[in-house]
């Protein structure tokens, strides 16, 4: 058990800087999904976390120990890989006992603790198995025995579900989530899988191009992505995007072709012109007759997704899709009407991609009587 | 090949046959001579039918040349150069493939390059060094003058002295070094997938660990493949064990049967023994043929290179 502390930490290859200064705390016993797009450095900060990867510059801490020049076999981590990374050539009990093996512990006991830990992954009928006669889900609990027999104060996961095939990757998450509810050792899960993210987290840090866009609570990303990236990463089918101008004169931002989508909070008005990108969750839209909703737009194709209907539309030029129990097959290039909600409507910086907090006064406090 | 082409086929069977045939006729003729007196074996045109004589041309090659000693000497240099090449393959290949330091590919190509280095080409040399393995250090401390330094120090003339010539030590060590077998080692290790060192890292196992639990057991087959050709190598050695070796009482099996072939210096004008001679070839080839047979499953694994 033990906390992490990152403080700004740097690493590059060569002269090339992949991670850009990165500060992270995670608590003891929570369980950390680091969550982002291939190349973005999760598994490289991971690595680093678990000594696989010198750090260039900064400090990461486990338990209040530096760990930067330690060999990974003293910062008391395990790691399950993606590839599982069992050795083939040693039985299923081999693989789980070799790290008691390598600290010398005798035979026996190190035989009674494999099979305990087997037995707690379901494991125990496959011991004398060699990881070849194996299948995918077994070898992934083999990998985790292997992690979980160490008892280490750190869990890492190396996107351990993404050679699964979609229903076991659903079984093996809510293991890995049962698992740490009884172990609860600190764990660091990195996935490109928002699913997994959403999930398993207790916290997540969603990480772009080397840094940290934004670290919260899953539903907290979920309804306040910090930036344009978060905004358009997190959400699935993903966030609608629409340019528009912020007015502070009819609180509202107004689009391109003129119209106008009314805002909860007041403009201030130092903010008044700055361009903006709109973003509105496709969930939180419904349609409606032309002329009748916020704006509209020209129907492309419909999408069956069982408990709901996923409308693509078009608003000029820009794919724009509304998901919505009330199904409706449109012929191609239908004129329809959109309903925003004003109160599920994000803003983004255009420049900088941040997110814009207008002023906290809602903007109908004006307008009541005192 | 899944096409169905009867006439394709059958050629390819009579092409292998041929090639089969090639090959075996030279070792019946071998074995034709060893069955033959004295007489048959020289007589025109040549019988090519076996005769009664085999077990009597064998006990007479085995004991002429006193072929127990020669065989115990030969499976002591073949087993020490097999150990030899494949620890300092192995260790070499490790050395060049798992750890990230400048000089890698440096050294990986020099000892590429002694591929074209075979001991024929460099045998005066090697065979000074065998004759005093301290030659080198001798010449470097004279030029340096630390013999000079030392004789003044101590009144004691410098002299330093290891003679490998008549010896095992002097058979084994300069076959040892091997190109191919840390080129092979090297190609099987390129294999390994990182993950696999990585994990060995987090279970706590040193590289030395992972060295002796992982990749040893990991290449056996390539362990098989190694031995069996280096075995034949050493079994086969003629030239270095002939030049350094004066001592009979450390000859080896190929230079004995070399003395048994006849000339006319050896039989001064008498008929060949050609019968005893081949009968010599039949029992020098028994051991590489069992080792060929026991060891060809996992040596054809260990090179195909697929096993997972």
């Amino acid at each position: 058990m033990a906390e992490i502390n990152i403080r700004d930490v740097r690493k590059s290859y060569g002269k090339t800087e992949v991670i850009h200064g990165v500060d992270l705390t995670i608590q003891n016993g929570e369980f950390v999904v680091i969550l982002g797009p291939s190349g973005c450095g999760k598994s490289t900060l991971m690595r680093m976390i678990a000594g696989l990867e010198e750090i260039t510059s900064g400090d990461i801490a486990i338990g209040g120990t530096v760990v930067n020049d330690m060999e990974p076999r003293h910062r008391g981590c395990a790691m399950v890989f993606q590839n599982y990374a069992l050795y083939p050539h040693m039985s299923v009990a081999g693989n789980i006992g070799y790290a008691l093996k390598v600290a010398g512990v005798k035979k026996p006991e190190r035989e009674d603790k494999v099979k305990a830990v087997a037995k707690s992954v379901g494991l125990e009928e496959f011991l004398d198995r060699k990881p070849g006669e194996l299948s995918g889900g077994q070898r992934q609990r083999v990998a985790m025995a292997r992690a979980i027999i160490r008892e280490p104060k750190v869990f890492l996961f190396d996107e351990p579900l993404s050679n699964l095939d979609a229903k076991l990757r659903v079984q093996m998450r809510h293991e890995i989530r049962r698992i740490h509810n009884r172990i609860k050792a600190t764990s660091v899960f990195v996935t490109h899988d928002q699913h997994e993210g959403m999930t398993l987290a207790d916290r997540m840090v969603v990480m772009n191009n080397g840094t940290i866009d934004q670290v919260g609570t899953p539903e907290e990303i979920y309804n306040s992505p910090a930036t344009l990236y978060v905004a358009g990463f997190i959400g699935s089918p993903a966030m609608n995007f629409l340019d528009g101008l912020l007015s502070a004169e009819h609180g509202a931002v107004v689009l391109g072709d003129g119209n106008r989508i009314g805002l909860p909070t007041r403009v201030s008005p130092e903010l008044d012109g700055t361009i903006v990108h709109l973003g509105v969750r496709p969930e939180t839209l419904s349609l409606t007759s032309p002329g009748a909703g916020t704006f509209d737009a020209s129907f492309e194709f419909y999408e069956e997704l069982g408990s709901e209907g996923l409308h693509h539309l078009m608003v000029e030029d820009v794919p724009f899709s509304v998901l919505n129990e009330h199904k409706q097959r449109l012929a191609e290039g239908t004129k329809v009407g959109v309903n925003v909600d004003p109160s599920a409507v994000h803003l983004f910086h255009a420049e900088t991609g941040k997110r814009i907090s207008l002023s906290a006064t809602p903007a109908m406090a004006d307008g009541v009587p005192a | 090949m899944v096409e169905k082409t009867p006439w394709l086929n059958a050629a390819t069977h009579i092409i292998l046959l041929l090639g089969l045939l090639a090959l075996l006729f030279p070792m019946y003729l071998v074995f034709n001579a060893a069955t033959l007196d004295i007489q048959t074996v020289n007589s025109i045109p040549p019988k090519l039918t076996p005769g009664p004589h085999l077990w009597d041309n064998l006990v007479e090659a085995w004991v002429s040349r006193d072929f127990g000693q020669k065989f115990t000497n030969t499976l002591i240099l073949a087993l020490g150069v097999v150990v030899g090449k494949i620890t300092i393959a192995c260790i070499t290949a490790f050395g060049i493939v798992f750890f990230d330091h400048r000089l890698r590919m440096p050294i990986f190509w020099m000892v590429f390059i002694t591929l074209m280095l075979p001991l024929e080409v460099r045998i005066v040399p090697t065979y000074a060094v065998a004759a005093n393995a301290l030659s080198p250090f001798q010449t470097i401390f004279d030029a340096v003058g630390i013999s000079w330094l030392f004789n003044a120090l101590t009144g004691i003339e410098l002299s330093l002295e290891w003679n490998m010539l008549n010896s095992y030590t002097g058979l084994i060590l300069p076959l040892v070094a091997t190109a191919t077998g840390t080129f092979l080692y090297r190609q099987f290790f390129l294999t390994i997938p990182d993950e696999l060192v990585e994990a060995a890292k987090m279970d706590g196992a040193g590289p030395l660990r992972f060295l002796w639990d992982v990749l040893v057991p990991l290449s056996r087959t390539n362990i098989a493949a190694l031995a069996t050709i280096m075995f034949v190598f050493s079994w086969n050695q003629y030239l270095w064990p002939l030049l350094i070796i004066t001592d009979p009482s450390y000859g080896v099996v190929a230079v004995e049967l070399g003395k048994l072939v006849p000339d006319t210096n050896t039989t001064g004008g008498d008929i060949p023994k050609w019968n005893i001679a081949m009968a010599g070839t039949m029992i020098v080839m028994i051991p590489p043929v069992i080792v060929v047979i026991v060891m060809q499953r996992w040596f054809v694994r260990g090179l195909i290179n697929t096993d997972k």
